[in-house]
């Protein structure tokens, strides 16, 4: 098999995973086992980062997404767990209506996809002959500090006002 | 080589799901697990351009995205932390005090 065969049955593989994960996570009904489906589809994705070339971004959904995020929210789920949210009902009153109105744009939203590609206007070839480079990281460090300077300074500003929040928000009295 | 629309339709089905898991469950905690998913599916399609158009620029929407994310992580899981304390629920249609 040439390697392009194995990143492309790669990405079907990591799909079908992530996709999975994702039905499983909103459908089950303990939420520690909704987690753990949620972490099977983050993986996924990162996954699927890793056969599109984004090395670094492939290693930032593992430590962050799955090492810090999923943490917290297991984290919480243990520290407000409750025996009797298990035997409440799951779903709400219109979640028939809310189904369907989600298909309905599901559906909207294919068929543009679907449109697009029949009439070519979704695969125009453009971009740099060869495609990423390969040295991902250093590609990825250059534009962050040069190009992308300035948000990534807003960015972390926002992180700034993250943390203030969240140590204000669970604080007992404010 | 995997066609683009198939990394577009990959990202939809996961928004799909993500939008439906807002909209049907009522447990806060899961809500806000499906936001991430949703945010996750963006992530997709910003790597799958990138990808096609041989330019970092997606790449880097995608940190910033992920770097909202945990953002926003911390913030909703401190209201509910916030909000078990002070009503011992996690029923997102038990969360009234703002309704008239």
């Amino acid at each position: 098999m040439t390697p392009a065969q194995i990143s492309q049955i790669a990405f079907y593989f990591f799909a079908a995973l992530a996709i999975l994960g994702a039905i499983l996570m909103v459908t089950v009904r303990n939420v520690v086992h909704s987690a753990i489906f949620l972490v099977t589809s983050l993986l996924a994705t990162a996954g699927i980062f890793l056969t599109l070339g984004a090395q670094f971004l492939f290693a930032v959904q593992v430590i962050l997404y799955v090492g810090g995020i999923m943490v917290l929210f297991i984290f919480v789920i243990m520290l407000v767990n409750l025996d009797v949210a298990l035997h409440q009902v799951q779903f709400n009153r219109q979640k028939w209506v809310a189904l369907l109105l989600t298909i309905a744009m599901g559906g909207q939203l294919g068929l543009a996809i679907w449109f697009a590609r029949t009439q070519g206007t979704l695969d125009i070839p453009t971009g740099r002959a060869g495609g990423l480079s390969p040295q991902n990281v250093e590609q990825f460090g250059l534009a962050l500090f040069e190009k992308y300077a300035l948000p990534f300074e807003i960015a972390s500003v926002l992180l700034l006002v993250a943390m203030i929040g969240a140590v204000v928000m669970t604080k007992r009295r404010i | 080589m995997v066609p683009i629309g198939h990394y577009l339709f990959v990202s939809l089905a996961l928004f799909i799901i993500g939008v439906i898991g807002v909209v049907t469950r009522r447990n806060v905690i899961i809500i806000l697990m499906s936001i991430e998913l949703i945010l996750n599916a963006v992530n997709i399609n910003l790597v799958a351009f990138s990808h096609h158009w041989a330019s970092v620029d997606g790449q880097i929407f995608s940190l910033f995205i992920i770097t909202d994310a945990a953002a926003e992580a911390a913030i909703g899981l401190g209201i509910i932390i916030a909000f078990f304390k002070n009503r011992e629920t996690l029923l997102a249609d038990e969360m009234d005090l703002l309704k008239w």
